[in-house]
């Protein structure tokens, strides 16, 4: 029966090696949601368009969606429970950029992503890299703000940690 | 009440366990043994089921039941019920739980799977055979209005209710105007599409309980209905609100068939049952709104001012109407919006069609009615000349004017009565945001560059904060944490937060230690629900008294203590004092353990409240036998008339000629929503709303076609903006308190989404030069419009795409 057929799929989850069975035709999505527990993954359309369901496969932004779990099987997942105090999450907190919170893993997750590939963007660049994802509640504007003070905030902080002599020349900032 | 809290933009305190990836929405229940339902839904607009095989379904891999109509017994034979019944209502029609003997839409639930995963639920649900004999469908409003065919075969009309009301007296205004003007609007259909679908759990437990979790707008009311339904005793089954990924309105039907069945079979089958929407069903099985025909007369003199004004419509309430003609009601009492018109007549024909049914979606009827009245207003300034801006202000309720009757029937059954606002003063304000005054330059050194930019504005007055009631208690622990509980159910408003700070500021106490629980009948049974931007007002007053009978029980233990007056016991960081003396001072959690005589002393806190602690003070400390233990307090606000919020919109925007592209260069939006909880929460809902009313102007189209055959059920062909479509929006705000509660507050949940349209219509329409009286447009629209006035009538008018009466295809049906 193909319904049936299952396989073990191990990944590493945030640091931690977890393992579970999934049929094969399992979406990542549901197996890191309900063979993992980590049910901070959501999924708004099944579609690939909304990007609520958002993680980084090994450091690169997927939509868990249109993954099978046993696509990823040997690979390296980072979901937003691995996301705990990472400034863009606290700059979402801070900047009121988040109201029903459905969609808000997928986009810290986008947002991170990019960042790391554009450590300094314009607005104009953050409003195309959150246009991957779809927030119904928001109307975007916070959204933008938090990414970009995150973005200030993260530069500030590489600043310091590359070149301490003159951080401290300047004073605590 | 001394304020700290209220007025600030504190931060939410919902937003930790989001983002730890810790909330807890619908699907991430998932009890030990849960079964997972897929639903069979009708593939045919209109027909009469002639066979429904389950057979196959039943013998696939991993399934535990089917179920069809007839397997319901009696609970199949009985329709969802009428939540509002309206004597104008005179041909009631609600869906069974499972679609019997006909189907009226594609996507009405036929039959429901239960099987051990939603894998084989779905693969299951697709073995289910339905024959049908398939009746002409009837799509979009105007053809129900006129067609021969009808929606349901047994009724001799498409009317379901007809209903006309008049405030004034508008033929002798017509005889008085100076200038008539006659038009057709139409707006087309839409869905709210909260990004999380709908869901609900249902777990039978060992001691014969039926807990149910729920992604409702209303858990309550889906607990006294369930009781109902299932005929189970109301203590026998408790509603949950989990955290829900937005509402907007279509989580708020009582009920939605699986609302039933999926407890109902949880009973049945002794395990726990879970259904959870997937996208392209939510477009099909969860409600709709927003279609409506529009015929307008309006009488005005030289200057603009409006005499009078005769509104006919025709409202599209899809194959169902649950919530009576509530809709087409806000609409009609709405329409007038800040102006003031002292004739006034409406007439509304509510029809069905074999489209999914239709209840309230953020603005429920108040966005068409905002929509038709500034295109009145646009129109009446372009035919005298005059600047738009200039007829607004002509036609404004003035200041001194309130309370204003409008006069037709509110939708909680009051004459519609204005509270307060100050209209012309935000629209000011608004004006200068905008830029109004440097844009006819801007305007035509733009043109000059061969760019064709235009400016739009939109005002509306928002319903908000109507009865019946909301209640809620409080229990001050003695932990010190201040735990609030009501009824009302939260989508992402920031509820608990401003509730916290309410409660926070009357009782001098730290934010973080006031805890708000919703939705949850296990905490708080009375509730009416989350719609109609009522929280903030209704929830809030209930809050705010609960909170003020607990400082009064407080400074009762405390005056005792303190051997003071109860008058001179102050409340302040967590602690309570004797004015003057701040520096003897007892926590209030101590007081709470006072508040509770207890037996035994279980620490050394609870020592102290024990009956047989000699010290002399303490012993005087536990309440008298007529007051009850605990620091707790229940109340509840019954507001009899609803508060009034309002704004306007602006908008400019720059319009390609050739592509037919919108770009948005500029949008403001100044608000009124009275005194302000969280400014940063009402510009967040100002922020949503906006973005919603623009997806609503330009993308968001529920297309249809004449087969009743849904067209574009997904992200990809029903456009929800991206942040790429949404331009940065200025909020300012204006505060003009409502008389009618303690806080001043008035609600804001659906403002944004109300103006948009206009505004954005609106400033099109002046790029171009054109006339535009439909919405949405889409870039071929626009295009053609640029194209020429001919080609542009044919875009933007609705008459001129077909006329009254003729069959519709999908660009108008819908």
């Amino acid at each position: 029966m193909v319904l049936e057929d299952s396989r073990a799929v191990r990944v590493v989850v945030n640091g931690e090696v977890r393992e579970a069975d999934a049929p094969v035709r399992m979406l990542l999505s549901d197996f890191l949601r309900h063979r993992l527990g980590l049910t901070g993954t959501h999924v708004g359309c099944e579609q690939g368009v909304c990007g609520s369901c958002t993680i980084h496969l090994n450091g690169d932004p997927h939509r868990s969606c249109l993954l099978l779990a046993v696509q990823a099987h040997g690979e390296e997942i980072t979901t937003i429970e691995g996301m705990r105090e990472h400034p863009v999450a606290l700059s979402f907190a801070r900047c009121h950029a988040i109201q029903c919170g459905f969609c808000t893993a997928g986009l810290v997750m986008s947002a991170t992503a990019f960042l790391r590939e554009e450590p300094a963007p314009s607005r104009q660049a953050i409003v195309g890299a959150v246009s991957s994802n779809l927030c119904r509640c928001t109307g975007y504007q916070n959204i933008v703000r938090a990414v970009a003070e995150a973005a200030a905030e993260m530069g500030a902080q590489a600043d310091e940690r590359a070149s301490p002599d003159t951080s401290a020349a300047v004073g605590p900032g | 009440m001394t304020t700290r809290l209220i007025g600030a933009s504190v931060p939410r305190s919902e937003d930790r366990r989001i983002l730890d990836g810790a909330g807890v929405f619908i699907d991430d229940i998932e009890p030990a043994g849960c079964l997972h339902v897929a639903m069979v839904r009708s593939t045919c607009a209109n027909g009469r089921i002639r066979r429904v095989d389950a057979t196959p379904a039943r013998a696939a891999p991993g399934v535990v039941a089917v179920y069809t109509a007839d397997d319901l017994g009696e609970l199949g034979r009985r329709n969802l019920p009428l939540l509002i019944p309206n004597p104008a209502l005179t041909e009631p029609r609600t869906q069974f739980l499972l679609a019997f003997e006909y189907v009226h839409f594609v996507g009405e639930a036929v039959a429901m799977v239960v099987a051990e995963s939603r894998y084989a639920a779905e693969d299951a649900a697709g073995l289910v055979e339905v024959d049908y004999t398939e009746f002409p469908a009837v799509v979009g409003p105007l053809n129900a209005f006129h067609s021969k065919e009808r929606a349901h075969v047994d009724m001799n009309t498409n009317v379901a209710a007809h209903f006309v009301q008049e405030h004034g007296d508008t033929e002798a205004a017509f005889e008085g105007a100076t200038r008539v003007l006659e038009r057709e609007f139409m707006v087309e259909r839409s869905a709210a599409t909260p990004i999380e679908c709908r869901g609900v759990v249902a777990i039978p437990e060992q001691t014969g309980q039926l807990l149910v979790y729920d992604s409702s707008q209303a858990p309550s009311t889906i607990r006294a209905g369930l009781s109902t339904y299932l005929g189970v005793a109301e203590h026998e089954v408790e509603v949950v609100a989990p955290d829900v990924g937005g509402g907007f309105g279509v989580k708020l039907p009582v009920f939605y068939p699986e609302e039933i069945l999926v407890p109902w079979a949880a009973r049945r089958l002794g395990a726990p049952v879970k259904f959870v929407e997937d996208r392209s069903e939510h477009f099909v099985a969860s409600n709709h709104e927003r279609a409506q025909w529009h015929r307008v007369k309006v009488g005005y003199e030289e200057d603009g001012r409006i005499c009078g004004l005769v509104d006919e419509f025709i409202h599209d309430a899809g194959a169902y109407c649950p919530y009576g003609i509530i809709i087409p009601i806000v609409t009609a009492s709405r329409l007038p919006g800040p102006y003031k018109i002292p004739a006034y007549g409406s007439e509304m024909h509510v029809v069905y069609t074999n489209t999914v049914p239709v209840t309230p979606y953020r603005g429920a009827g108040m966005p068409q009615g905002a929509f038709v009245m500034e295109r009145v207003i646009d129109l009446i300034a372009r035919d005298l000349g005059v600047d738009r801006a200039e007829v607004r202000r002509r036609n404004f309720i003035a200041p001194d004017e309130f309370p204003y009757v409008v006069g037709l029937m509110d939708e909680d059954g009051t004459t519609t009565t204005y509270d307060s606002g100050d209209y012309p003063r935000g629209f000011e304000k608004l004006l200068e945001s905008i830029g109004h005054a440097g844009f006819p330059a801007e305007q035509a050194a733009a043109l000059a560059e061969g760019r064709r930019i235009g400016i739009g504005f939109g005002c509306y007055v928002e319903g908000t904060g109507c009865g019946p009631y909301e209640g809620a208690r409080i229990h001050v622990e003695t932990t010190g944490k201040v735990f609030v509980s009501t009824g009302i159910a939260t989508q992402g408003q920031s509820h608990c937060t401003i509730l916290s700070q309410i409660v926070a500021d009357v009782l001098g106490v730290a934010l973080d230690d006031v805890v708000v629980k919703t939705g949850d009948t296990r905490q708080f049974k009375w509730a009416t629900g989350t719609f109609a931007s009522r929280i903030a007002v209704v929830a809030g007053s209930a809050v705010a008294e609960a909170a003020l009978l607990v400082k009064e029980k407080a400074a009762e233990i405390a005056a005792r203590i303190f051997e003071a007056s109860t008058a001179d016991v102050a409340f302040e960081d967590g602690d309570v004092f004797v004015k003057g003396s701040p520096d003897v001072r007892i926590p209030l959690r101590q007081v709470a353990v006072l508040a509770n005589p207890l037996r035994y002393a279980f620490s050394s806190e609870a020592l102290a409240a024990t009956q047989f602690v000699g010290d002399g003070e303490r012993a005087k400390a536990p309440p008298p036998s007529e007051v009850a233990p605990g620091l707790e307090a229940t109340a509840y606000a019954s507001p009899e008339f609803a508060t009034f919020a309002s704004g306007a919109h602006a908008a400019v925007v720059e319009v390609d000629v050739e592509t037919g592209a919108v770009r948005i260069l500029r949008y403001s939006v100044v608000h009124d929503c009275g005194r302000m909880i969280n400014p940063a929460v009402v510009e967040g809902q100002v922020h949503g709303g906006t973005a919603q009313g623009i997806g609503g102007a330009l993308y968001e189209r529920i297309c249809y076609d004449e087969e009743g055959q849904l067209k574009n059920a997904n992200f990809m062909d029903f456009l929800v903006p991206y942040a790429s479509e949404i331009p940065e929006i200025c909020v300012e705000h204006t505060e003009t308190p409502s008389p009618l509660n303690p806080l001043g507050v008035k609600g804001v949940g659906e403002a944004g989404c109300i103006s948009a349209a206009p505004a954005v219509i609106g400033a099109i329409e002046d790029a171009l030069g054109v006339e535009i009286t439909s919405s949405p447009l889409s870039p071929e629209m626009v295009a053609g419009l640029a194209a020429g006035s001919a080609g542009g009538e044919a875009a933007g008018s609705f008459a001129a795409r077909g006329g009254v009466g003729q069959s519709r295809g999908e660009t108008d049906g819908a």
